[in-house]
C-alpha cells in the first residue's frame, strides 16, 4: 500500500512529468491562458492517461511480450491511444454528455499530446504491476493538472505585467516554466528515487 | 523550391517561431552529441514521412487521414529506433523514450497536415529538409550552451580550463526551459531589429 502511495507522490510532486521529463510542454505552452480551461484540460488528460496506463499494461504483457513483438511497441501503443480516445470520446457523448460537454475540445487534442504516449512507453520500462501502473498514470496526470494550473494562474496575472518586447509570449512562459521547475526540485527530497 | 526550403530556417522555424515539437527539444539538448543524434532521427523521420505521405496523398481519404499519418510517422520512427538501438545502444540509452516520442512529435504531424498531404513530392521533401535543418541548429545550439555551461565540455571535448565551475543546474530541467526562452528571446529581438515584422 506505501509503495502505491510512493509512486503517486512521486509522479505528481518529486517527478512532476511536465516539469522534470518535459512531457506535455505543447498545452502547457498552448493552452494554459486561463484556469477554467486548465483545470478541464487537465483533468481530460488525467482520465485518459489513467485508462491509458491500464490498457497499454496488459497489451504490453499479454501480447506485445509473450509473442516477442516489442519492436510493434511505439505503433501498437498510438494506436490504442488514438482509438481509446475516441472511444472515451463517444461513450462520454452518450452516456455523460454533462462531462463531455465540460471536456469539450480537450479530449481529441489529447491523442497528439506527448504526454499519453510518453506515459505508455515509460510505464512499459518500468517493471510495474497493473495496479502500480495504473496509479502511476493517475499521478502523472494528476500532476501535469496541477502544472498547467499554476502556469495559467502565473499568466493571468502576467497580462498586467510589464513585459520586455521580445520575450512576450513564448519566451517568457519558458523562462517562467523554467522558474517552476526550479521550484519543483525542492520537492526531490521527499522520496529518493520513485 | 529554395523558398519553401529557406522558410524552415528562420523565419518559420518550427521551434523558435511556431513553439512545436519542444518536448524533446528540452529533454534531449543536456549535450550536443545528444542533440545531433536526436535531429537526425528527426530528420530521417521528417524527410521519409514527407516523401511518402505526398506521394500517395491522392489515395488517401480525407476522413482517415490523420490514423494514416501517424501509421505512416510511426513506422519511420521504428525504424529510426531499433538503428539507434543496435548501433549506438550508449546514445540510445541517453535519449530514452524521446526517439519513439517522435510520433507524436508536432512538428512531424503538423507538416504532413499542412504541407505533405496538399504538395507534390519535392516540395514536401524540400519543405522536410528545411524544417529538419530549422529544428537541428535550434537544439544544436542549446545542447551546445547547455553542455558548455554544464560541464566545460563541448561534443566531449574539454574547453574550459579547470577554473571553471560546472553550472549543474544548466544540465536539469530549469536550465533547459531559461536557455531556450532566452534564445527564443533573443531570435524576437533581432528579427524585430533587422528583419521587419516579427510575425
Amino acid at each position: 500500500m506505501s509503495n502505491l502511495f510512493l509512486i503517486l507522490i512521486a509522479t505528481i510532486l518529486v517527478n512532476n512529468f511536465v516539469f522534470s521529463y518535459f512531457l506535455g510542454i505543447c498545452p502547457f505552452l498552448g493552452v494554459s491562458n486561463k484556469a477554467s480551461s486548465a483545470i478541464g484540460m487537465g483533468f481530460a488528460a488525467t482520465f485518459v492517461m489513467t485508462m491509458t496506463a491500464f490498457v497499454t499494461w496488459l497489451i504490453n504483457h499479454y501480447i506485445l511480450i509473450p509473442y516477442n513483438l516489442k519492436f510493434l511497441e511505439t505503433v501498437s501503443f498510438i494506436l490504442v491511444i488514438a482509438s481509446l480516445v475516441q472511444f472515451v470520446e463517444m461513450f462520454l457523448k452518450k452516456m455523460v454528455p454533462a462531462l463531455y460537454k465540460a471536456l469539450g475540445i480537450f479530449l481529441p487534442l489529447i491523442t497528439t499530446n506527448c504526454i499519453v504516449l510518453g506515459l505508455a512507453l515509460l510505464g512499459s520500462m518500468r517493471n510495474y504491476n497493473l495496479l502500480e501502473n495504473v496509479i502511476f498514470g493517475f499521478g502523472a496526470g494528476m500532476g501535469f493538472t496541477l502544472a498547467l494550473v499554476i502556469m495559467a494562474g502565473i499568466r493571468e496575472e502576467l497580462e498586467y505585467a510589464d513585459v520586455p518586447e521580445p520575450l512576450k509570449g513564448g519566451g517568457i512562459t519558458l523562462i517562467i516554466a523554467g522558474l517552476l521547475a526550479l521550484a519543483f526540485m525542492g520537492f526531490s527530497g521527499i522520496i529518493s528515487g520513485g | 523550391m529554395k523558398k519553401v526550403f529557406i522558410r524552415g530556417l528562420l523565419k518559420e522555424n518550427p521551434v523558435l517561431v511556431a513553439l512545436l515539437g519542444l518536448c524533446s527539444v528540452l529533454a534531449v539538448s543536456n549535450t550536443a552529441i545528444n542533440s545531433l543524434f536526436m535531429s537526425g532521427a528527426v530528420m530521417f523521420v521528417l524527410v521519409f514521412s514527407s516523401l511518402i505521405i505526398s506521394s500517395i496523398r491522392k489515395i488517401i481519404p480525407n476522413q482517415v487521414r490523420i490514423p494514416c499519418f501517424i501509421v505512416v510517422i510511426a513506422t519511420f520512427v521504428t525504424i529510426a529506433d531499433l538503428f539507434l538501438k543496435a548501433y549506438f545502444p550508449e546514445i540510445s540509452k541517453n535519449l530514452g523514450p524521446f526517439v519513439p516520442l517522435i510520433v507524436v512529435n508536432c512538428i512531424i504531424l503538423a507538416r504532413q497536415e499542412a504541407f505533405a498531404s496538399k504538395n507534390p513530392v519535392h516540395y514536401a521533401v524540400a519543405d522536410a529538409f528545411g524544417m529538419a535543418i530549422g529544428y537541428a541548429w535550434v537544439i544544436i545550439t542549446l545542447g551546445i550552451i547547455r553542455e558548455l555551461l554544464g560541464f566545460g565540455t563541448i561534443f566531449g571535448h574539454k574547453v574550459l580550463g579547470s577554473w571553471f565551475e560546472p553550472w549543474v543546474v544548466m544540465l536539469l530541467p530549469p536550465g533547459a526551459f531559461i536557455t531556450l526562452g532566452v534564445i527564443v528571446g533573443i531570435m524576437r529581438w533581432l528579427q524585430a531589429k533587422f528583419g521587419g515584422s516579427t510575425s
